[in-house]
């Protein structure tokens, strides 16, 4: 599976003559594409898309919601904040701060930063409230606080910053450096580290957290590791890419439906597969081929992935974690 | 003296259990003393909101104590870390379980946690072990089933059965049987008493029913606002104690029949 869309990014475009061509006399510019555009931006999308089906499952386990998710609950949102504030702030403090906020590291920090407030105070407010329902409601409020917050910066800062937000907000793959997939790569693979030992506390999260405890499990350090991985993916794939909805929640349960599994030892790096997969999709289509646009990369998650999942419930009826 | 010692697995000294608030604790009850023998199983009773469940809980350090003091195996209790303490205490607790697409499998076998490496691999001991547990709680013909298919009174021989296979000297249970009829309910005293008996394991349950507790325990846990009283059934209810489970005076226990009597 992984082979096939690994290769329909390539393959659709230019890009499949652009192999057959390689020994053409125009291959230095098409390598160059291949090489500084292209691969980069397909390893940014299996990235984004593991990173985001990984976020979701963590957070629908660890909330024990099927609704929940890096998008729903304000997640992203506090990413965006965070990135607002770097970019729109820095017009309104002076120009001194302008050059900074260019640099996708403060940008990946911020996000990161504003991803992990609004995470840890959405697992503040579920310690108090227990109910699922409302801790829902709660990341929403969240996430139109930070949405008002960013219009208020908005409305104060210069056109050109604005437009440089906007364009971040649509979502894209693309414009990532070699230097900068470096960065995005190792704080990738931290968060990963991270994940690895509360793979096996996830499965005892499915009995609640009072059974867990009860089979020696250390909620806290469970609790901490996956709120720091999920903030660390959240954070640094919304400064990288925009904040793309739709793929934190959908992958997993698309993954839960076909494998009919809960185990998270399976889950995981399934739904981080598949996550890959329409990331990768995703941007086949969005490439529009055979046109010189390229469409906003979160619509089309949208467009392409929300059919599914309504598909998957109808057929098996139910949403489970 | 030290020959009877050996069979007290866990021993409360002056327990206060309760609610830590700012201003003042809120306490259920205090000067508990209690000791769970092996081998035997022990039924909590009591009128609601009494704090059995409290207790219950507090016992297996899901929460914490006010004051006093709970020994495991002649140790302080807060020595133990808490993968140590599961294995020596499982629980069954009121609380559903979410849904998910766990088989009944799978939720026995995180019983084995405690003993499995960071990765959650079952070795070929802990295989042996689920194997024994669903043997026991005659559980085989749903093994492969999903826990969301199953009824009431046969989620509770699942999550029993995954309390056996996490093999504890103690077994906890609140209200093993609440939601069960009555055929189930005896069923599970039934698996409960034999569990007790032939695998010489200490159970404690909570129950509302007495007249089965009186039948099945062989220790009765009487809980009430001011002490708790402890005893053999038939001792209870020679010596009248067990109506002490009763506000009024026109419901009382029949000594004869076993048997509530209504005025």
């Amino acid at each position: 599976m992984l082979n096939i869309s690994l290769g329909s990014v390539d393959i659709p475009l230019k890009s499949v003559f652009n192999s057959l061509w390689s020994q053409d006399a125009e291959k230095e510019t098409w390598n160059y594409i291949i090489l500084n555009y292209r691969l980069p931006k397909a390893i940014t999308a299996i990235l984004v898309g593991c990173g985001l089906s990984i976020s979701g499952l963590l957070m629908q386990t660890l909330f024990r919601n099927p609704l929940a998710g890096p998008y729903v609950l304000g997640i992203s949102s506090g990413a965006s904040l965070g990135v607002a504030m770097l970019i729109l702030g820095s017009s309104i403090l002076g120009g001194s701060f302008s050059g900074l906020a260019q640099s996708q590291f403060l940008i990946s920090l911020s996000a990161s930063v504003g991803s992990f407030l609004v995470l840890f105070a959405v697992m503040i407010v579920s310690k108090q409230v227990k109910n699922t329902m409302s801790i829902l409601i709660i990341g929403l409020m969240f996430s139109s606080l930070t949405s008002a917050v960013i219009s208020v910066l908005a409305y104060f800062s210069s056109a050109e910053n604005l437009q440089q937000y906007m364009f971040w907000g649509f979502g894209s793959l693309g414009n990532l450096t070699w230097t900068e997939l470096l960065i995005f790569f190792s704080i990738f693979v931290l968060a990963s580290l991270l994940i690895l030992p509360v793979i096996k506390p996830l499965n005892s999260l499915l009995l609640g957290e009072n059974y867990a405890k009860s089979i020696g499990i250390n909620i806290k350090r469970t609790k901490n590791l996956i709120l720091i991985a999920t903030s660390l993916f959240t954070g640094v794939i919304t400064a990288f890419a925009g904040p793309i909805a739709f793929i934190g929640l959908a992958a997993p349960h698309m993954t839960k439906l076909i494998l009919n599994t809960s185990n998270h030892k399976l889950l995981l790096p399934a739904s981080a597969l598949l996550g890959a997969n329409i990331m990768l999709i995703s941007d086949t289509i969005a490439q529009m081929p055979n046109s010189e646009y390229t469409l906003p990369i979160n619509a089309i998650t949208t467009m392409f992935g929300a059919p599914i999942v309504i598909w998957l419930l109808v057929r098996k009826k139910k949403m489970v974690l | 003296m030290h020959e009877m010692n050996e069979h007290i697995v866990l021993k409360t000294k002056n327990l206060s259990i309760g609610y830590p608030a700012k201003k003042g604790d809120r306490i259920v009850a205090d000067h508990i003393n209690v000791e769970l023998q092996k081998g035997k199983l022990t039924c909590l009773i009591g009128k609601n909101g009494v704090g059995k469940s409290t207790l219950l809980r507090t016992l297996s350090k899901m929460q914490p104590r006010l004051k006093g003091d709970i020994e495991l195996e002649n140790k302080n209790i807060d020595d133990f870390t808490r993968n140590q303490l599961a294995k020596k205490i499982s629980l069954v607790l009121t609380e559903r379980i979410p849904t998910s697409n766990l088989t009944v499998f799978e939720l026995i076998a995180l019983g084995r946690q405690p003993y499995t490496n960071w990765i959650g691999k079952l070795n070929d001991e802990d295989i042996r072990q689920i194997q024994l547990a669903i043997e026991q709680s005659h559980l085989e013909d749903l093994v492969n089933q999903r826990c969301d298919e199953l009824s009431d009174g046969q989620l509770q021989r699942a999550m029993i059965c995954r309390a056996l296979a996490q093999n504890t000297d103690i077994i906890i249970l609140d209200e093993p049987t609440a939601h069960l009829d009555i055929q189930h309910k005896i069923e599970t005293f039934k698996l409960l008493s034999n569990i007790a008996q032939h695998l010489n394991r200490s159970i404690l349950i909570s129950s509302h029913e007495v007249q089965l507790a009186t039948q099945m325990a062989s220790q009765l846990w009487l809980m009430t606002n001011q002490k708790m009283i402890i005893g053999e059934p038939r001792s209870l209810i020679e010596s009248n104690e067990i109506n002490l489970l009763f506000d009024s005076s026109s419901i009382s226990f029949d000594k004869e029949s076993n048997q509530f009597n209504i005025k």
